[in-house]
């Protein structure tokens, strides 16, 4: 069952895709350039059944790698889309804008590592206090917790 | 008609979980709703970069209280997936035995919850009542009621023993029975069936539009469980069934969840009767490659996502957890359109995350009025529309006058 998936991913996916491999039997991981990723996980979640597991944003020195983990549940597969976006410009169409499910972890996504969604329908933080400071980005690698101080904090934001 | 905004939450002093709700309301519908979380982020992903890989589990499992196995139990799945080793026979049957464990005292917690907000506090008493039995079970086999620490990347820390098995055997039966009779006197009553049927649907195809999971999918026709897409070898011999039902409205969700705490006592009578004898239950993992893994186990709620990365040293370069209530939470925007306050506190809960949200409730208008509602007037309101009913049906309220 794996190999078929496998065959027909390399199929359809064919020219949008720089490489897709299978470590596991279960397992498969694509990678795509970031201007082709949201049209790529759009093929995967509505016409490939796909199910929307999560995202993970990765601080690997180059940029901000980032993995859309996805399951097609009746052929028992997790199917990660993997896909770079570079420093210092740190931008990527949202895909939230169409699938709602990928809204609130495109939230978490920019306000840890700061990378921003285009056309994301609503960009406030989720997580993070409303009253932490601009511009730091604590699952960055190069964060230290004593970059944040009592001071930096904006109270007038948060109202407090 | 005047659009009002009614603030739901966000703190509770008796529960863990602080969210806050934002809801549009025009009269008594609500037509619109904002949730707000992050009031508890503990950086737990932040904290789990700087531990051993043996070291995680501990901090996963105090992610949450009551899913205090599946955290563990996805989080060594994405490291096994990682290292690509396989695992024991029995450690795979005494890991399920635990989750099945847990899945049945956190869906008779919801039980007990959902019927004391429908005004049925008897529901309450007798759900928390069987759920003891549980604990005590959970106790006799991992040594504890609710932190077990019972797993780690390869196997399982602590081996069950003859004297155990045949004490949670026993013990078992006692809750097979009053679950039973607690199920059939809720899928009966006339009065439960006019209150939650129809409220808080969520279509199917929104349900994959938000990638709901757990028994919130499973209410709505998705039939969507990782112990069955994605089973681990030691559930392949065991006999059980996915639970789905077709309407998605808070009922539905009820009884997917009633109707899984048989399955899992069946699992758990299979796999404890099929232990194998003796045997090794770790794989023993002495070092952890550069590479990439994912793990997922259905929790109670829904499944449950780890990502871990390594670069070859003794911690994770990177460990995303997602629990399930972050795809289960959004889902609200679809199904609590339309619907009235007195409902909203239901549906809420028939996702069954924690139940902070209905604290504090402020009705406040243009002119600045403000009218709050503490949790005791929200409960009462749900209260008096099953009282309603009851009365339209021709039912007698009951006896006990309830103190909220």
């Amino acid at each position: 069952m794996s190999k078929e998936v496998m065959k027909d991913l390399r199929e359809k996916l064919k020219g949008k895709i720089i490489d897709i491999v299978q470590p596991r039997k279960k397992r498969i991981y694509i990678r795509v350039e970031p201007k082709k990723a949201p049209e790529v996980i759009e093929y995967l979640f509505f016409k490939y059944k796909c199910k929307f597991c999560t995202a993970t944003g990765m601080d690997i020195r180059e940029g901000i790698e980032i993995i859309y983990h996805l399951a097609r549940e009746d052929k028992n597969m997790v199917i990660n889309v993997k896909t770079l976006v570079p420093y210092p410009n740190l931008e990527i169409k949202s895909i939230g804008k169409k699938i709602p499910a990928f809204r609130w972890v495109e939230r978490e996504i920019n306000e840890m590592l700061g990378v921003t969604f285009i056309g994301h329908p609503d960009m406030r933080r989720l997580l993070l206090a409303d009253s932490f400071p601009k511009g730091k980005y604590p699952l960055r690698k190069d964060f230290k917790h004593s970059d944040v101080n009592d001071e930096d904090y904006d109270y007038e934001r948060s109202g407090l | 008609m005047k659009q009002t905004i009614i603030p739901l939450g966000p703190y509770h002093p008796l529960l863990e979980e602080p969210e806050y709700f934002k809801l549009y309301v025009e009269g008594e519908r609500v037509v619109d709703l904002d949730v707000e979380i992050g009031y508890n982020h503990r950086g737990i992903e932040k904290l789990s970069e700087g531990k051993t890989w043996d070291q995680v589990p501990y901090l996963v499992e105090r992610i949450c209280g009551i899913c205090s196995t599946s955290h563990p139990m996805a989080y060594c799945l994405a490291v096994e997936d990682l290292v690509g080793c396989d695992i024991p026979k029995r450690a795979q049957l005494i890991r399920v035995v635990v989750c099945e464990l847990e899945r049945l005292h956190s869906h008779l917690l919801w039980v007990g919850l959902a019927g004391h907000f429908i005004g049925y506090n008897t529901v309450w008493m007798w759900a928390w009542k069987y759920r003891e039995t549980i604990l005590e079970i959970c106790e006799k086999l991992t040594g504890n009621r609710n932190h077990y620490a019972m797993f780690k990347p390869g196997g399982v820390r602590r081996d069950f023993n003859k004297e155990q098995i045949e004490y949670a055997l026993e013990r078992i039966v006692e809750v097979e029975k009053p679950t039973r009779m607690l199920t059939d006197a809720i899928l009966d009553d006339p009065v439960i069936h006019k209150r939650l049927k129809g409220i808080g649907v969520l279509k199917k195809k929104d349900a994959i539009l938000y990638s709901a999971l757990g028994p919130t999918a499973r209410g709505s026709g998705v039939p969507w469980d990782v112990r069955n897409d994605e089973p681990l070898d030691g559930f392949k011999d065991l006999k059980w069934k996915v639970i789905v039902q077709k309407d998605g409205d808070v009922f539905s969700k009820g009884v997917v969840r009633l109707l899984e705490c048989f399955e899992s006592v069946s699992l758990i009578k299979q796999a404890l009767l099929s232990l194998p004898e003796g045997g090794a239950i770790d794989a023993d993992i002495r070092e952890i490659p550069a590479g990439e893994g994912c793990g997922r186990y259905e929790a109670p709620r829904g499944e449950v996502f780890h990502y871990v990365r390594s670069d070859g040293s003794n911690m994770p370069y990177r460990h995303k957890v997602r629990a399930p209530t972050f795809n289960n939470l959004p889902t609200f925007k679809a199904s609590c359109k339309g619907e009235t306050i007195a409902d909203v506190a239901l549906i809420t809960a028939s996702i069954d995350p924690c139940y902070c949200c209905t604290e504090r409730v402020a009705v406040v208008d243009k002119n600045n009025n403000e009218k709050i509602l503490r949790e005791k007037d929200l409960l009462k309101l749900s209260v008096d529309k099953t009282r309603n009913i009851m009365k339209k049906l021709g039912k007698a309220p009951p006896l006990y006058n309830m103190e909220i």
